[in-house]
C-alpha cells in the first residue's frame, strides 16, 4: 500500500471507527422491545449510482458522488450535460464496441420495523371487532433490483432506461427517456422526452436513506389524511408525489459551470403511470436555482420550484360497470377522467456547504382542491361536497445535513416536518376523525420524521460500489391511528450491504 | 562587540530555524490572483477526484491506466494521465522545459484537456482548484528545486488579413507542420502514425478540421502560446526560437482557416478569396472526422 492511501485510510479509519461504534451502540439499544411480528415490505424505490459511467470514463465514484448515490456538483454537471464530459469523446463510437452501459444495484439487509398502533383483530371479539396493537417485526431481507442503462447514443443525444423491480422481482419501467443535449450548441437548451425524475434539487432517486420510514422524502409524497377516504366509489384514486417519476417533456438549461440552472416540464396528469389510466390533462413543473461560491466554504445553492397540477374527480365513461354504482371508478375508461381540480406543490431550497459539513433546507407550501381533498366528484350526479369543505393547505420543512470526513464515509441526519394550515373538513374538537364529515383538530395528520444514519464505503473505484449502511428512522403522525385516532408512530432500523456493479 | 556577535548569532539561528518553515509553507501553497491554495485541502480533493487516473502517487498510474498501454475503453482514450511526479506539463505560458505557473495548472483544471479523459473541473470552486494546484506541486521534487518559468510575452494580435493568412500558409509548409498535422490539418501527416509522447505512448496530432477547442484553450492567444511554448511531453515543439512573433500571428490566422467546421473571422476572410473558397469547399466535402456526417 502506498504512502498516500495508507495515511489516508488510517486517519479515516480512526475517525470512522469511533463514529460507527457510537452509532451501532445507540441503535442497538433501540432493539429491545420486540413483541410481535408482521411483515412490512421495503418500498421498491429506484435509486441511482451508476458504475457504468465510472467504467466508461475511468473515474472513481467519488468524482460524481459526494457519497453515492448522492451527486457532487461535478456529478450534477455531468448529468445536466447529458452524461457527457464534453471532451469530444462522449459518443459511443469512441468506446470499445463491447462496452455496454449497464449497472445493477441491490441492497441486502437486516431490518426491524415497529408500528405503535396497528389495526389488528380483537382476539376477544366474535363479531370481527378490531383493536390496535404494537407491532414489531425484524429479520433479513433484500431490496428490489435496479437495472440502470444510460449514456449517449451520439454526441449530444443521451438516454436513460431503468427497469426496476420490487423485491419479489416484479418489474416496471422507473425511467425511460431520450434527451437532446446542448441544442443549437448552447447548454441553455436541453430537451428530454419520456418518464423521468423531476428536476428536484434534492433528488429522491439519490436519497441516502433506505428504511421503510425514510426511504423517500415525506414532504415529496405527503397527502392530507382526509384524502382517498373511499367514501365515493365514483372518485378515482388521487395519488401524487413530487418525488415520483413523471411522464412528459422537460426543457432544461444551465450555465457552463452549472451554477445557474432552470427547468420547465409539461407532464401528463397521471403521476408517472403508463397508458394514461386517468385523465388526458397536463401539469407543469418549474425550477430555477443559482449557486455561488463563498470563500473556502464551498458551493452554496438556492432555488425555488413549483408544481401546478390537476387531477380528475370522476370518469366521463365507464365500461362493463356491473356494480350497480353509477360512475364506479373501478370501471373507468382510461383517459376519460374529467371534473379536474387543481393542486400545487411549491417551495424554496437552500443547499449550503461548510467544508465537510453540508445542510439542505427546504420549505414546502402545498394545496389540494377541496374536491380532491375530500374525495368528492365534481359532479352533483355522483355526490356533493361535505358541509364546510375547503381546500386543504399545508406547509412542510426539511433539514438534511451530512458530515463527509472523507469520500469513504458519510453521516446523515434528516428532520422532516409537515403542518396542516387548513383542513379540508370542519374541525370538531373532541370527536374522532369522521371521513367526509370532520377532523378533530387543525393538527390532524401532521407528521414529523427523524432520520440518522451512516454509510461507509470500504473501497472507492471506477468499477463498482459497495457500502456498509446503518440507519434509524422514526415518524410521528398526529391522530391517524386506524381505530382510536391517536398518534401513530413508526420506526425503522436497518443495517445492510448496498452494492452496485 | 560581544553583544553584536551574540545578536548576529541569534539572528542566524532564527533564520536557520524559520527558513525551512517558510519554504515548506510556500511549497504547500499555490497563488492564483488573490487565491491562496492549500496543499492539505488539495490532498483531500485529489483523493476524491483525481487519483483514479493520476494514481495515488500522482505518477499517472491510476487504476485506469494499464501498463500495457491498453486503455480499457478503446484506443482513442489511449493517453496516459499526466505524471505529476515528472512535472512535465503541456499547457504553459512559460518557455519549453520550464515549470508552468500556478495559474497555468489552475487554468488546465478549469478547462480540461479536449480529446482526452481529463474533464473540465469548472464546477469545483475556484478555491478548490487552487488547493488542488497546491497539492499537485507537492508531488514532484522539481517544484522544490526549480521556480516556474517566466511567462512568455504575447504581443498584441494584428488584425487578420488575406495576406497574413497566405503568409501563414507558407509558414505551415516551411516549418513542416504538415508532416504531423497533414496538408489539410487533419492530423494525418506522413509522420502522424509514428508519433509517441514522453511515455512512449502513441499520440495523435491535433485535427484542425474537427473544429474542437485546442488542447490548451480556445482563443487565438491560446493558439499562439501553444506553438511558442510547445506542448512539453509531446512531439509538439516550441517554435519560439524559429519564428518571429508577427509570423506566429500569421500562422495563427492560417490555422484558423483549417477549422472548416468552426466559424471565425479568418475563415470568412479566406472563403472570400477564390483559392480559399475552393480549399474550404473541398475540405467540407471530405466530411467530418468520423465520416458519419454527424460531428461526433
Amino acid at each position: 500500500m502506498s504512502h498516500w492511501d495508507s495515511t489516508l485510510l488510517k486517519r479515516g479509519m480512526r475517525n470512522h471507527a469511533f463514529s460507527v461504534l457510537t452509532a451501532i451502540l445507540v441503535l442497538t439499544i433501540l432493539l429491545v422491545d420486540s413483541r410481535s411480528a408482521a411483515a412490512l415490505p421495503i418500498p421498491g424505490t429506484s435509486m441511482r449510482a451508476i458504475p457504468a459511467f465510472a467504467r466508461k470514463y475511468g473515474m472513481p465514484c467519488s468524482s460524481c458522488h459526494q457519497a453515492w448515490p448522492m451527486l457532487s456538483p461535478f456529478g450534477q454537471a455531468f448529468k445536466d450535460n447529458g452524461y457527457q464530459l464534453g471532451n469530444e469523446r462522449d459518443a459511443p463510437i469512441y468506446q470499445n464496441p463491447a462496452y455496454w452501459p449497464v449497472t445493477f444495484r441491490m441492497t441486502t439487509f437486516w431490518h426491524r420495523e415497529n408500528e405503535n398502533r396497528a389495526q389488528v383483530d380483537d382476539p376477544t371479539s366474535t363479531t370481527g371487532g378490531q383493536i390496535e396493537g404494537n407491532l414489531t417485526t425484524h429479520g433479513f431481507d433484500w431490496s428490489g433490483l435496479d437495472f440502470h442503462t444510460g449514456g449517449t447514443l451520439a454526441k449530444n443525444v443521451s438516454f436513460y432506461v431503468l427497469p426496476s423491480s420490487d423485491n419479489t422481482g416484479a418489474f416496471h419501467f422507473e425511467t425511460v427517456f431520450a434527451r437532446l443535449d446542448n441544442v443549437a450548441g448552447t447548454s441553455w437548451l436541453n430537451i428530454k422526452l419520456g418518464k423521468f425524475e423531476l428536476d428536484n434539487l434534492l433528488s429522491e432517486k439519490r436519497i441516502l436513506t433506505l428504511t421503510n420510514v425514510s426511504g423517500v422524502y415525506t414532504n415529496y409524497h405527503f397527502q392530507p389524511a382526509t384524502e382517498n377516504n373511499g367514501l365515493n366509489p365514483a372518485f378515482p384514486l388521487f395519488s401524487f408525489g413530487i418525488g415520483d417519476n413523471q411522464d412528459g417533456l422537460e426543457i432544461m438549461g444551465h450555465s457552463k459551470d452549472d451554477r445557474t440552472r432552470y427547468s420547465a416540464s409539461i407532464l401528463s396528469s397521471n403521476d408517472g403511470t403508463p397508458n394514461l389510466p386517468t385523465s388526458r390533462t397536463y401539469d407543469g413543473f418549474f425550477t430555477v436555482s443559482q449557486a455561488f461560491q463563498v470563500g473556502s466554504l464551498g458551493l452554496q445553492r438556492v432555488g425555488a420550484f413549483d408544481y401546478i397540477g390537476q387531477a380528475p374527480t370522476y370518469f366521463q365513461f365507464t365500461e362493463g360497470n356491473n356494480s350497480g354504482i353509477p360512475g364506479n371508478a373501478a370501471f373507468g375508461l382510461p383517459g376519460t377522467g374529467i371534473g379536474n381540480r387543481r393542486f400545487y406543490r411549491a417551495g424554496l431550497i437552500g443547499q449550503f456547504y461548510i467544508k465537510k459539513y453540508d445542510l439542505t433546507a427546504m420549505y414546502f407550501h402545498s394545496s389540494d382542491d377541496k374536491y380532491l381533498a375530500t374525495g368528492t366528484p365534481f359532479n352533483p350526479a355522483y355526490g356533493t361536497l361535505p358541509t364546510g369543505a375547503q381546500n386543504a393547505i399545508w406547509n412542510g420543512a426539511l433539514f438534511e445535513s451530512h458530515y463527509t470526513p472523507s469520500p469513504q464515509f458519510i453521516l446523515i441526519q434528516r428532520v422532516e416536518l409537515v403542518r396542516m394550515s387548513q383542513q379540508a373538513l370542519p374541525i370538531v374538537p373532541g370527536t374522532p376523525y369522521t371521513p367526509g364529515v370532520s377532523v378533530p383538530s387543525l393538527s390532524f395528520g401532521n407528521e414529523n420524521v427523524y432520520t440518522f444514519g451512516g454509510r461507509y464505503y470500504p473501497f472507492i473505484s471506477s468499477r463498482a460500489g459497495f457500502a456498509f449502511h446503518g440507519e434509524y428512522a422514526f415518524s410521528h403522525q398526529i391522530g391517524t391511528s386506524p381505530v382510536t385516532g391517536q398518534n401513530l408512530d413508526f420506526s425503522s432500523l436497518l443495517f445492510g450491504f448496498d452494492f452496485a456493479f | 562587540m560581544r553583544k553584536m556577535n551574540l545578536a548576529k548569532c541569534l539572528t542566524g539561528i532564527a533564520v536557520l530555524l524559520v527558513a525551512p518553515l517558510v519554504l515548506t509553507a510556500q511549497q504547500g501553497e499555490s497563488h492564483i490572483g488573490k487565491l491562496t491554495g492549500n496543499a492539505g485541502t488539495g490532498k483531500q480533493l485529489y483523493f476524491r477526484y483525481c487519483w483514479g487516473c493520476h494514481g495515488f502517487r500522482g505518477d499517472g498510474n491510476g487504476e485506469n491506466w494499464l501498463p500495457t498501454g491498453n486503455y480499457p475503453n478503446g484506443p482513442n482514450l489511449n493517453i496516459q494521465p499526466r505524471n505529476f511526479v515528472a512535472a512535465t506539463f503541456k499547457c504553459r505560458s512559460t518557455p519549453t522545459g520550464t515549470l508552468p505557473t500556478d495559474e497555468d495548472v489552475y487554468n488546465s483544471l478549469g478547462r480540461g484537456l479536449t480529446n482526452s479523459n481529463m474533464p473540465s473541473w469548472i464546477t469545483l470552486t475556484n478555491q478548490n482548484r487552487a488547493d488542488l494546484v497546491a497539492f499537485i506541486k507537492t508531488l514532484s521534487e522539481r517544484w522544490k528545486t526549480e521556480k516556474a518559468g517566466a511567462e512568455i510575452n504575447v504581443p498584441a494580435e494584428p488584425a487578420p488579413t488575406v495576406q497574413s493568412i497566405q503568409h501563414g500558409k507558407e509558414l505551415f509548409t516551411k516549418l513542416e507542420c504538415w508532416k504531423c498535422h497533414g496538408p489539410e490539418g487533419r492530423g494525418d501527416g506522413p509522420s502522424a502514425s509514428t508519433l509517441t509522447d514522453s511515455n512512449d505512448q502513441p499520440i495523435r496530432p491535433y485535427n484542425f478540421a474537427g473544429g474542437s477547442r485546442f488542447k490548451c484553450g480556445t482563443t487565438n492567444h491560446d493558439l499562439y502560446k501553444i506553438f511558442m511554448t510547445g506542448l512539453d511531453g509531446t512531439p509538439m515543439p516550441s517554435f519560439a526560437d524559429v519564428i518571429k512573433p508577427e509570423d506566429a500571428w500569421d500562422l495563427v490566422h492560417y490555422l484558423r482557416t483549417l477549422q472548416v467546421s468552426r466559424k471565425s473571422p479568418e475563415l470568412a476572410l479566406w472563403e472570400g478569396t477564390k483559392e480559399g473558397a475552393e480549399i474550404v469547399k473541398a475540405q467540407k466535402v471530405r466530411g467530418t472526422p468520423t465520416g458519419s456526417g454527424v460531428n461526433q
